[in-house]
């Protein structure tokens, strides 16, 4: 299975890529464009017997390496059926 | 046995320009310092150059690898791009086998000084709080600059005025200091807060903050006083050649610390 993890920072962490994506985006024409955040996603295939299982091992990869929680918060959706992708 | 060669004034120091270094200490070398080398490392050998070759203490280089400290009394993680920087700045330097004995070493009160990617790392492994993040420019930064010294009594800075300004270059494109407001304010009323960037003047200024850092945040020490983080490099200026003496200061203070230690 295919763990989908997206790291982003928090919204009190000052995001100057973020904010110079948004800048970009608004000189293309994107007018409309009120806030950009730039993060992170990982892919992570794993082995598991359960969706439980494979949760709580993904939830502790993301607080032990993944995220940094000072930083950035994170989100995952497990996919049971995912292949690793070549 | 180490040999006690004691210091009664920072007069009595070798002059980092003048010409036989060594003489000062013929008495041999006192204080071990440790430089950790991990894949991606760069600046270990200014920090190993100004350690045997200016200072004349004792060097020893510990490779990530090690499981073992071999009696070091200050343990430098220098700067550069620790395993690439992968994931986030010192986020995989935190799982070496050296950092679990680190970690113990500053438990214990040992020394443990990290310089730019070797005070990310030390964010990372939780022994000092907040984070790096990218530099509010977006730009990486390379240049001097004027930090405030807000604390004369800890083993780094003992040999620094009293919020004396000293000239020290920085080098980093991950140097902006964040923490949330109740970790920031702890840090403030502890007086953990070691260097600020400031001006010439010393004024703490924003113009001065060369990377968005909050409350001009250049370096911070736990609430032990043992274990310091800084971006700036004060091993790129630590003799006349290369434009400024102020990082030697801190060097040593190490030294002196030190010794006060062994001969205690």
């Amino acid at each position: 299975m295919i763990a989908r993890v997206i790291v982003t920072p928090k919204p009190v962490v000052n995001d100057p890529q973020g904010i110079t994506v948004k800048q970009g985006l608004a000189t293309l024409g994107f007018r409309e464009v009120s806030d950009v955040r730039v993060g992170k996603y990982i892919e992570v295939n794993l082995e598991a017997e359960t969706e439980h299982e494979a949760r709580s091992r993904v939830e502790a990869m993301c607080k032990q390496l993944l995220a940094n929680h000072v930083i950035e918060d994170y989100r995952f959706e497990i996919d049971m059926d995912g292949h690793k992708r070549r | 046995m180490r040999s006690i060669w004691t210091v009664t004034s920072a007069d009595e120091w070798p002059d980092p320009g003048g010409p036989c270094i060594f003489a000062a200490w013929a008495a041999g070398p006192l204080v071990k310092f440790g430089v950790v080398v991990f894949p991606g490392t760069w600046s270990d050998r200014d920090c190993g150059w100004v350690i045997d070759q200016v200072l004349g203490a004792e060097l020893q280089y510990l490779w990530h690898k090690d499981a073992d400290l071999k009696g070091c009394d200050c343990v430098i993680l220098p700067g550069g791009f620790a395993y690439g920087d992968y994931l986030r700045t010192g986020a995989i330097a935190r799982f070496a086998p050296v950092m679990e004995k680190i970690a113990d070493f500053a438990d214990r009160g040992g020394l443990v000084w990290g310089i730019c990617n070797g005070f990310q790392v030390l964010c990372e492994a939780g022994l000092l709080p907040g984070a790096l993040i990218r530099n509010s420019s977006l730009e990486f930064r390379c240049q001097w600059t004027n930090l405030v010294v807000e604390r004369t009594d800890l083993p780094y800075t003992s040999q620094c005025g009293e919020r004396e300004v000293i000239r020290v270059p920085i080098s980093h494109g991950e140097g902006n200091y964040f923490a949330d407001p109740a970790t920031l304010s702890r840090l403030e009323q502890r007086g953990q807060v070691v260097f600020r960037y400031c001006d010439a003047g010393g004024r703490v200024t924003n113009s001065a903050n060369p990377n968005g850092s909050m409350h001009n945040i250049a370096g911070i020490v736990n609430a032990r006083g043992n274990v310091l983080g800084m971006m700036p490099h004060p091993e790129r200026c630590a003799e006349v050649e290369l434009g400024g003496t102020d990082g030697l200061k801190l060097f040593r203070s190490v030294a002196e610390s030190a010794m006060k230690v062994l001969v205690s």
